[in-house]
């Protein structure tokens, strides 16, 4: 797991990532996609880094997209959309 | 005045998830007015599950917990400063730090606090913890990282039982009271609440059911020691109270609107309902603070303290503020989710009123199963331990109130048969 980036440090604004567990199914897509901030801890448990840092965007976006129950939900103060 | 004009004005009571999502639904509905967002806390929206999980094993930070919204800056928020009083004759919300919000749609969406250990001097000594906030997370999670000689967890439902897992994955003594024969007796039933306590045994975790706690000694203003009321003594440096939850309406005393602290009142659309019974058009509520008639249940009034709840209401409550036409009553499919450790407990449906059981899947002595709960000859909940793909098929047959025991569907037994069981509720 990443250390997120500290709001007071100056560095970029960094994601903020929250996962419905109840539609999780421990597809575990994320954990390849984003091994960094996805892991699965015994059969189904899945733990998450809930504030990634912004350089690891491509990563977290990966991990989004290839979720199977589309599951994860990603906010990026860095990205003006 | 129209729900769209851009000359209204929505206030949001409360900060958390139901408020956000609520919100959040507000302005994709189309609401231009202005909109703010009242919290007693100083925190913009944050998630609470990991404070009972990764935070107090130290994996995530209590702070990093801040939700992804798709809120902009037009939003005015007041944090810091809880709601003290409505008065809807004039349509104002009245904070406790004197400010007053005029409204022209209020969100009721203030969740609920930990319920105190009752007796007050012993619940405000060191060592002693409640668990709701990302505060009380940090507080705990630091006295868990000084290394307590045992953690005394007081109480055996869903929190009691996230933070003796917790303890035991940080390799710490822990002990667990809970008056009831089982864990998790209340919600799933002693059947269902022995198979879980048998895992948490297993991995160490020294269960006291059966038992309750009388008081809690104290030396130079620290906990030292708890006493059972069958005389046994618990040495430990921490206890956490994990004795349920509390509703935040008492700042709707003197409102006129049906609020106690079991909630306050909506109708099946998810207005609030006044002391007359009549529903508030201007004001809804979202979360584990709405009381509400659930359809899937013979509308049965339900509070339910649950993060898809808070999600699901909330964005129906949004969009009933800002004029979107609703599909019809707010029923959305009770669901549930409890990591403990690495175990995953997840529920569909209501147990309550259950009269039987059936384990559908797996084996309760092998730690996956699933377990169907029925009344009256129909499935009204489900329970899946690390068993979580089961569950969707599970969740049709309760949505559609199967006949119980299912048969045939989603079952792995159908040479051994299902085996129905007791469900156990006290």
């Amino acid at each position: 797991m990443s250390t997120p980036a500290d709001a007071s440090s100056g560095s970029p604004p960094g994601l903020r990532v929250c996962v419905d567990l109840n539609l999780c199914q421990a597809y575990a897509q994320c954990c390849y996609a984003a091994p960094r901030h996805f892991r699965i801890e015994g059969h189904e448990a899945l733990f998450y880094d809930p504030a990634p840092a912004a350089q690891d965007r491509a990563d977290i976006e990966r991990a989004r997209v290839a979720c199977p129950v589309q599951a994860i939900r990603v906010e990026d103060p860095g990205q003006a959309s | 005045m129209a729900p769209g004009s851009t000359t209204e004005r929505a206030v949001v009571v409360g900060a958390g998830l139901a408020a956000l999502r609520g919100a959040e639904a507000m302005r994709e509905a189309g609401f231009t007015g202005a909109l703010a967002i009242v919290g007693a806390e100083p925190y913009r929206p944050y998630d609470r599950p990991p404070l009972s999980k990764h935070v107090l094993i130290g994996e995530t930070r209590p702070d990093a917990t801040t939700l992804p919204s798709s809120l902009g800056a037009d939003v005015d928020w007041h944090l810091g400063s809880s709601a003290e009083r409505l008065d809807r004759g004039s349509r104002t919300l009245h904070l406790a730090d004197g400010r007053a919000l005029p409204y022209d749609r209020l969100l009721i969406a203030t969740g609920t606090r930990a319920r105190p250990w009752p007796n007050p001097h012993e619940g405000r000594l060191a060592g002693v913890f409640t668990l709701r906030g990302r505060d009380d997370a940090a507080a705990l999670r630091a006295a868990l990282a000084a290394g307590p000689r045992r953690v005394l967890v007081i109480g055996g439902g869903f929190i009691g039982c996230e933070v003796a897992s917790a303890c035991r994955q940080l390799g710490l003594p822990v002990t667990l009271v809970e008056p009831s024969p089982t864990p998790l007796a209340r919600v799933l039933g002693g059947t269902v609440g022995a198979f879980i306590g048998a895992i948490h045994a297993g991995r160490g975790v020294d269960l006291r059911c059966g038992s309750e706690v009388e008081w809690l000694e104290e030396a130079e203003g620290r906990f030292v020691r708890a006493h059972l009321t069958d005389g046994t003594r618990i040495e430990a440096d921490v206890a956490v109270i994990a004795l349920g939850a509390v509703r935040n309406t008492e700042w709707l005393d003197g409102s006129g609107l049906s609020a106690d602290p079991g909630g306050v009142d909506c109708d099946a659309a998810g207005y609030v309902l006044d002391t007359d019974g009549q529903p508030d058009p201007r004001i809804a509520a979202a979360g584990d603070v709405a009381r509400f008639p659930h359809p899937l249940y013979g509308g049965r009034r339900v509070a339910l303290e649950h993060w898809s709840q808070a999600v699901a209401q909330g964005i129906h409550a949004g969009r009933l503020l800002a004029g979107a036409n609703p599909e019809g009553p707010y029923g959305a499919l009770p669901t549930f989710w409890s990591a403990q450790g690495d175990v995953v407990v997840k529920s569909v449906g209501l147990t309550e009123g259950a009269d039987a059981l059936a384990i559908t899947l797996g084996e309760p002595g092998s730690g996956r199963f699933v377990a169907v709960y029925g009344q009256a000859g129909r499935c009204i909940a489900a329970v899946a331990v690390d068993s979580a793909r089961w569950l969707p098929a599970h969740a049709d047959l309760v949505a559609a109130g199967a006949p119980f025991p299912p048969d045939g569907a989603a079952t792995d037994r159908p040479s051994k048969g299902i085996m129905v069981l007791a469900p156990g509720f006290p």
